[in-house]
């Protein structure tokens, strides 16, 4: 139902234009205030403190759009912030991202590298051992990521005192974000899988379309099987009665998903030619995106890495960690 | 969104699976003494009968057959239980592995009151082992162009040609095969039939075939004349392919082909456990969980169709696909595992166990289908062909 509503305001509001002019540095204001002003930042909170309630679960298709739309603003982060923080804490209805990791300098200072939406956000939220701070982006000093058109910036506080503590579940931040960006990539893998599925049944060549070549066919028949991988793992995470995802499905929705990046994005570049890497082309919104949320929050080699630990020290088979992981 | 893609969507388990899951767990702890690994790792290549009848006395060979044909009447989720808990331990399931994957369910779905009568009982009893007769020398990928011909004779069938690659037909009492009955080889699809071949008929030779591991699972097959009654045709005459395809549904869905390589996984995490540098292969052993537990995911979300009675074709294929590729690829990245430290001692049954699998692996992406004939069935879910 929130998933139906959310993705007509999307295709309605966060056109590929709207998206390239954020992008630019145009202002977010019409776009945050078509998705917050709506009511969908409380969509987790319990519906006897004014949200929706909307279960976990509901909550893959609506991030999955956001992702399949590029939103180039933290709405996914806002809303899932709303479950980190301890119930009756209210968090500022601005432009709010999540921090991926958090450093404190002997001077005092903190740093927050390489942040989704770091060059525009208001609010960061991080995880600082176990608490949760928030932090001004007003206050930050923002050293964008120097990638074209990248949304991802370095804060730093000179000045450690402008944190806020919040009370809540700090150790459940990188998991949420993990699960998070896994579905922002498997909505996003989904368009770019269809957009190239499209073109390969449009474009032709030597009499007749690229989809006829067997050669065609089979990229297109491996990718749709990365896609499909992906987006179970993505949707996997979400499947929790509590109000954050667990630590190991949100691993391997992360790792499996940020694997499959590179054959998805090199696919669909390769069967769409010189075209998909020009700026007017819509491909490019996406597969940048696919490369830098590859990354964000742990790539799967940081994922991996950590499902493999957690099984080492385990004492059950890897059928059975599997199984109940 | 491509219909083929919104049709994997996550499904859990039911709840009544888990109790089942834990009866299955303690029968193959106190029915079975697992072997080394590398003979585990054969699994349903294992060819165990005394292990099938003790697995048909609890009830479970034909789980999803009708209960007053024998069978128990179980979901195709149960099987999946029953099925995973199986493989993962490399149980010897060979023998009636055919017969309860796809003979025992084509039999009920296509065959006479009579036929099912006759061998659905005896399948779930584990007295009647099936084997696959689709393979012919020159008709591989390229199933519709079968040579076997069946001739109508007075009250039956005169039956001539050859099956290959036919496992486990030297040990099996049937062949469900698929034969041209009507028509030449040009009409393609049209004029096939399948037909219940008892191997035990005179003008049935069964020639082994030793594989370059040592193990002789595969057949020849040869039929001379052979006479067959009436009643040996299954389904009806000329609808051969489309059952065979049916039947090709079940065998591409399940665990079998996630499952493999997991012995081997099994044995090199235990030596891990045991080693003091884990810590470095931790990355590789994640992967292959956090591929493994999608894998699992997709494959359920395959038998919630088959619970639903759709028949998941093309999602069956694509999940084969990914499936045995995640299943090759345990072996040959442990093998370079194996190969990094050359003074470094390694432990025997791990390296006999990857030596086994690689030399396997590749059949891993022939059986049931090339990945060549999946990719190109997946295009075709795409509406590429």
């Amino acid at each position: 139902m929130f998933a139906e509503a959310i993705e007509d305001i999307l295709r309605d509001q966060c056109t590929p234009a709207a998206v390239r002019t954020i992008e630019a540095g145009g202002s977010p204001a019409a776009l945050w205030e078509a998705l917050a002003g709506a009511g969908f930042l409380d969509l987790l909170l319990p519906e006897d403190a004014g949200g929706a309630g909307l279960p976990l679960p509901e909550l893959y298709p609506v991030l999955a759009h956001f992702g399949r739309y590029a939103v180039p603003l933290p709405i996914g982060q806002a809303i899932a912030a709303r479950a980190l923080v301890a119930p009756g804490t209210s968090l500022p209805a601005g432009l709010l991202t999540l921090a991926p990791a958090l450093r404190r300098s002997a001077d005092g200072s903190i740093a927050c590298p390489l942040v989704p939406f770091g060059t525009l956000a208001q609010h960061v939220l991080a995880a600082d051992g176990d608490q949760l701070l928030l932090l001004s982006g007003a206050s930050a000093q923002r050293s964008a990521a120097g990638v074209h058109h990248s949304q991802v910036a370095t804060l730093t506080w000179r000045d450690a005192r402008e944190a806020e503590r919040l009370p809540g579940d700090a150790a459940a931040l990188a998991p949420l974000a993990a699960a998070l960006h896994a579905a922002l990539l498997a909505g996003a893998m989904t368009r770019v899988f269809e957009m190239t599925l499209q073109y390969c049944n449009d474009r032709v060549q030597f009499g007749k379309s690229l989809g006829k070549f067997q050669a065609i066919q089979h990229q297109l028949s491996v990718m749709a099987e990365l896609v499909a991988a992906a987006s179970m793992a993505a949707e996997a995470a979400f499947q929790a009665d509590g109000r954050t995802p667990r630590l190991l499905p949100a691993a391997v929705a992360k790792a499996r998903a940020s694997e499959a990046v590179v054959a998805v994005a090199n696919t669909a570049h390769a069967l769409h030619g010189a075209i998909g890497v020009t700026e007017e082309y819509d491909l490019q919104l996406l597969t940048r995106r696919l490369h830098e949320w590859r990354m964000a929050h742990g790539s799967e080699d940081h994922w991996n890495r950590i499902v493999g630990e957690r099984l080492l020290a385990a004492d059950t088979s890897l059928a059975e960690f599997v199984r109940t992981a | 969104m491509s219909q083929l893609l919104s049709a994997f969507r996550y499904a859990a388990l039911p709840e009544a699976t888990h109790a089942f899951r834990a009866e299955v767990r303690e029968f193959l702890r106190t029915a079975w003494t697992p072997p080394a690994p590398q003979v585990r790792a054969r699994s349903w290549m294992g060819f165990d009968a005394a292990f099938s009848r003790k697995l048909a006395e609890r009830g479970w060979v034909g789980v999803t057959l009708p209960k007053e044909y024998g069978g128990a009447s179980l979901d195709a989720f149960s099987r999946f239980v029953l099925v995973e808990e199986l493989l993962a331990a490399g149980a010897p399931v060979s023998a009636h592995w055919i017969a309860d994957r796809q003979s025992g369910p084509l039999i009920n779905k296509f065959g006479s009151e009579a036929q099912r009568r006759f061998y659905l009982s005896r399948i779930a009893r584990a007295e009647a082992f099936f084997c696959i007769g689709m393979s012919e020398p020159n008709a591989g990928s390229d199933l519709a162009s079968v040579g076997t011909r069946a001739t109508r004779v007075e009250g039956g069938w005169r039956l001539n040609g050859r099956k290959i690659w036919t496992t486990n037909a030297h040990h099996c009492h049937y062949m469900i095969a698929l034969v041209r009955s009507s028509g030449e080889p040009a009409d393609r699809h049209k004029g096939l039939s399948q037909f219940i071949v008892d191997l035990s008929l005179p003008g049935v030779t069964v020639r082994p075939i030793r594989d370059l591991a040592g193990d002789a699972h595969f057949n020849e097959v040869f039929f001379d004349n052979v006479l067959l009654a009436e009643d040996a045709l299954i389904g009806n005459e000329g609808s051969g392919w489309e059952q065979v395809n049916a039947e090709l549904a079940f065998e591409r869905s399940g665990p079998e082909r996630i499952y493999s390589s997991i012995v081997l996984l099994e044995h090199w995490l235990a030596c891990l456990r045991a080693s003091p540098d884990a810590a470095r292969h931790a990355a590789t052993l994640g992967r292959f969980a956090t591929h493994l537990a999608t894998l699992r995911n997709l494959s359920i979300a395959v038998t919630t169709k088959l619970v639903r009675g759709e028949s998941p074709i093309v999602e069956a294929a694509l999940v084969k696909d990914i499936g045995t590729t995640f299943e090759q690829e345990i072996p040959s990245v442990l093998e370079a595992v194996l190969g990094a430290e050359p003074s470094a001692e390694v432990d025997a049954d791990l390296l006999a166990t990857v030596a086994y699998l690689v030399q396997v692996a590749p059949t891993f992406s022939l059986r049931g289908g090339t990945r060549e004939i999946l990719r190109g069935m997946i295009a075709r879910g795409l509406g590429l062909r």
